[in-house]
């Protein structure tokens, strides 16, 4: 007890508990079973308070859905499909090079860890492009909500060439709640890609040096968590935004 | 943590312990689930797969079914992704149950404020 307490070089300390010592291995951790196992249980906490966070807004579109569904139509079919599909494959793409990424780390293979690294980089920014795409689309039609926002092409939809019952004028400024938890909750979801976007390029850096690739891969893992929960948000999102009601007036 | 000592380790990836069949010892005598590549191909033909089902079924008239369908789909592919790309089927049981005990904490939320927001409307709707 005495000695234990005496002694403050840690590398004492690790040789009194008989230890293999590596870089990464935090004292305070008996084992690094024991590191990895509270690094993940850890990096699960944090994404269980995000799904509160992200499971409020989808609390408020079913709430919202219920009560304005024929302005939400309408509304969610003005969006593209197309661009809402290829974004969905791209990020379950970049979602399995991420998977990679992690299976590259724990097989030391350093090339391959980088390029998947970069490669999930690089399709979030396609990603994100395509909607940026998307939004200024929707400023130019005046439907992001505020005073500026027009109700016309929900009020008389022939006038537009849309094939879609118009709307009650009092309907048709609902679509506004629509557009406001269009934009609030892929905004906050590419907010979420927008800070992963700056992780990953940290961690590109360090996965050129080799950090990851020695035995140590836990910050690329728990990333992974993150990057997939990412995707997750977005499997919700895409067919409760585009895909209320895709065959209207059949 | 000296950079020396990581790169010393990246210098000489330690073949002595090369992984094996989706199984891999690390230097500090971890053993652990590994993934393969094969099977990450499975799970992301899977989920493109869904995705263009779930589109298709949107341009369908299935009446009440569709919002089902396009739920359903969707709550497949979280459960893949959260069971294969997030390594959760093969976690320990102290964090399989405290995810299972995050999402069901959150239905309990959503359950109880409907029941608010369904009770203070009746017979309105």
């Amino acid at each position: 007890m005495d000695s234990a307490l005496a002694t403050t070089d840690p590398a004492e300390v690790h040789a009194e508990h008989g230890h293999v010592s590596l870089p990464q291995h935090r004292h305070h951790f008996e084992t690094a079973e024991q590191q990895r196992e509270a690094g993940s249980f850890g990096m699960w906490l944090f994404l269980l308070t995000e799904i509160m966070f992200f499971g409020g807004m989808f609390f408020s579109y079913l709430i919202y859905r219920n009560w304005y569904y024929p302005a939400f139509v309408v509304a969610s079919n003005q969006l593209n499909v197309t661009i809402g599909t290829v974004n969905t494959m791209l990020l379950i793409t970049s979602g399995f090079c991420m998977a990679i990424a992690v299976w590259a780390a724990e097989m030391r293979k350093r090339p391959l860890l980088r390029t998947m690294l970069i490669l999930t980089a690089l399709l979030g920014v396609i990603f994100l492009g395509l909607k940026s795409d998307e939004y200024y689309e929707k400023y130019e039609l005046h439907h992001i909500p505020g005073n500026n926002f027009n109700i016309s092409m929900f009020t008389n939809p022939a006038g537009y060439g849309i094939k879609e019952p118009p709307l009650s004028p009092d309907m048709a400024q609902r679509t506004q709640v629509f557009f406001f938890l269009y934009f609030a909750m892929t905004g906050m979801h590419a907010l979420h890609m927008v800070i992963g976007l700056g992780i990953l390029c940290w961690l590109i850096r360090r996965a050129h040096r080799g950090d990851f690739t020695a035995g140590y891969v836990a910050p690329v893992e728990n990333f992974g968590l993150y990057w997939h929960f990412i995707d997750i948000v977005w499997l919700f999102l895409y067919p409760l935004l585009y895909l209320i009601n895709r065959h209207p007036l059949h | 943590m000296t950079d020396q000592a990581i790169h010393g380790n990246a210098n000489h990836p330690g073949n002595a312990n090369h992984p094996i069949d989706g199984d891999v010892d690390n230097p500090e005598h971890v053993h652990h689930h590994i993934i393969t590549p094969t099977q990450y191909l499975f799970v992301y033909l899977a989920l493109i797969a869904l995705t263009a089902l779930t589109c298709a079924a949107a341009f369908v008239d299935l009446k009440w079914a569709n919002p089902v369908i396009a739920l359903g789909i969707a709550c497949t592919q979280v459960v893949i992704v959260v069971l294969f790309d997030m390594h959760v089927a093969y976690q320990s049981r102290l964090i399989k149950l405290t995810i299972g005990a995050g999402f069901f904490m959150f239905l309990v939320m959503v359950t109880m404020t409907l029941t608010d927001y369904m009770s203070r409307s009746w017979g309105m709707w």
